[in-house]
């Protein structure tokens, strides 16, 4: 489960940022730069957006299979 | 009488039992100095701090064991028991197990697999995989019950309080620790579940902690695709785990924050890029219309152009009228000259000047010379105003 989009994301931000504060693209391509910067900010806050906390904990049933139950964090 | 006076070697058999019955077993550190090793192997040697001095004797037999090799000045610890050698009558310690002060047996194993695990190369950090900025969720491999996830569930809720968290239960001491251990990281590399995973427990000794510094945990550690971060015991302790991680945590709450970005500062991070994204194309378009002006206003504009030449029509219009006028004016001046010269011609004009004109009556002749004129002819003068009628004489 390789997650590198939101850091993926957020570097080409950075990147598209530095790019458009040196100023020396022609216009087109600024703008291109500039709405793709836009969608990038929107991508990475929804991400953050889309988690949800939830805390299990792995249990081993009778034949040896793994499974998961919510952990309670008052026991611990 | 003669009863209470001993033999040589009764008296020393007495101190032997004394010596030997009540100190059957000790620990006592010290240096070591005076070190001879014999033929026989049996290791001599004494044991002395800043004000006494004690002899010591390692059997070959108890050298067994020994993880490395006395040496003089070697600061150690040594178990043993007393005893005494009764033809020289001096007592000494048999030492049966020694380890080097501060480093115990356990700190030796440790020092051995770090060295042979560095040597082939485990703790590289070119092989230190990136954690990820933002894990979709994160595996814990420690124990449900201890301080240590307590810890770390703590920091994460506050760090990031929609994180997703799988805890793989392991006992964190013992025996079946590591075993336990290993099984996690391999399950969590299998399962493909989480994208980053956290091992550690809290403090302890070295031998509580002693999972952490096994090979096989090492090894696990070190094949996970999975970047782990250890975090085993205090800031102080350092564990071989620590050593092969992709990151070491001094402490469990460190490794939660280390994991977990605070989720208000990547909303600042991400705040502050799109307001610079915004401001720059800004600039940007400001800077263009400002180049666009400036070009416009090297470009004639055709109205402009226009203007002028309707300005520049107006302007000899005026200048042709002002002509005109100064033409009329010049003509009317002539005009009046001329007429002026007109008058002079005019022949009327020199009567009034006292000049006449004299005709002959009744035909009109003027008369220009006095001979044409006889006695008696009748003349008519005109003089600037009116006319004389006259008679010849």
């Amino acid at each position: 489960m390789a997650e590198k989009k939101f850091e993926a994301s957020l570097t080409r931000l950075e990147e598209i940022v530095t790019e458009l504060e040196g100023g020396e693209l022609p216009l087109e391509q600024s703008l291109k730069l500039f709405e793709e910067g836009i969608k990038l900010a929107r991508v990475c806050n929804a991400r953050l957006e889309e988690a949800e906390r939830k805390v299990e904990i792995l249990l081993k049933d009778k034949a040896g299979k793994m499974t998961t139950k919510p952990f309670e964090e008052e026991e611990a | 009488m003669n009863s209470h006076i001993l033999t040589v070697t009764q008296l020393t058999h007495q101190i032997k039992n004394l010596l030997e019955g009540n100190i059957p077993d000790v620990w006592v550190e010290g240096e070591i100095s005076n070190l001879t090793v014999p033929q026989s192997g049996h290791a001599y040697f004494t044991i002395k701090d800043e004000q006494s001095q004690i002899k010591a004797v390692l059997f070959k037999s108890s050298q067994r064991h020994l993880k490395f090799t006395l040496q003089h000045g070697m600061q150690v610890i040594c178990r043993g028991r007393v005893s005494v050698y009764e033809p020289r009558g001096e007592y000494q310690i048999i030492v049966e197990y020694v380890e080097p002060k501060g480093v115990g047996a356990l700190q030796k194993a440790y020092e051995e697999l770090k060295a042979s695990l560095e040597k082939e190369g485990i703790f590289d950090r070119e092989r230190k995989k990136p954690l990820p900025l933002l894990p979709k969720k994160i595996g814990i491999v420690t124990s449900p019950t201890g301080a240590a996830i307590r810890d770390i569930l703590r920091v994460i809720r506050r760090r990031h309080p929609r994180m997703a968290i799988l805890i793989f239960p392991v006992p964190v001491q013992g025996p079946e620790s590591a075993p336990a251990i290993v099984e996690a990281i391999g399950y969590f590399n299998r399962e493909k579940n989480v994208d980053v995973m956290i091992v550690g427990r809290g403090g302890g000794s070295l031998e509580d902690l002693w999972a952490f510094n096994e090979e096989a945990v090492a090894r696990a550690i070190f094949a996970s695709r999975i970047p782990v971060v250890s975090a085993v015991g205090h800031e102080t302790d350092y564990t071989i785990a620590d050593f092969v991680a992709d990151l070491r945590a001094p402490t469990p709450s460190a490794a939660a924050e280390m994991v977990v970005e605070s989720e208000e500062h990547l909303r600042e991070l991400i705040r502050s890029l799109s307001s610079r994204l915004v401001m720059s194309i800004r600039q940007e378009l400001e800077h263009r219309r400002n180049m666009i002006q400036h070009a416009a206003r090297l470009l004639a504009d055709p109205r402009k152009r226009l203007e002028q030449y309707r300005q520049r029509v107006d302007e000899m219009l005026g200048r042709l009228v002002m002509g005109l006028k100064h033409h009329v004016r010049r003509d009317r001046a002539l005009l009046t000259s001329l007429t002026g010269a007109l008058d002079h011609l005019n022949p009327l004009a020199i009567l009034a000047r006292g000049y006449s004109v004299t005709r002959k009556m009744p035909a009109g002749t003027i008369v220009k010379d006095a001979s044409e004129v006889r006695s008696g002819d009748m003349l008519s003068t005109k003089l600037h105003k009116g006319e004389v009628i006259s008679k010849a004489q």
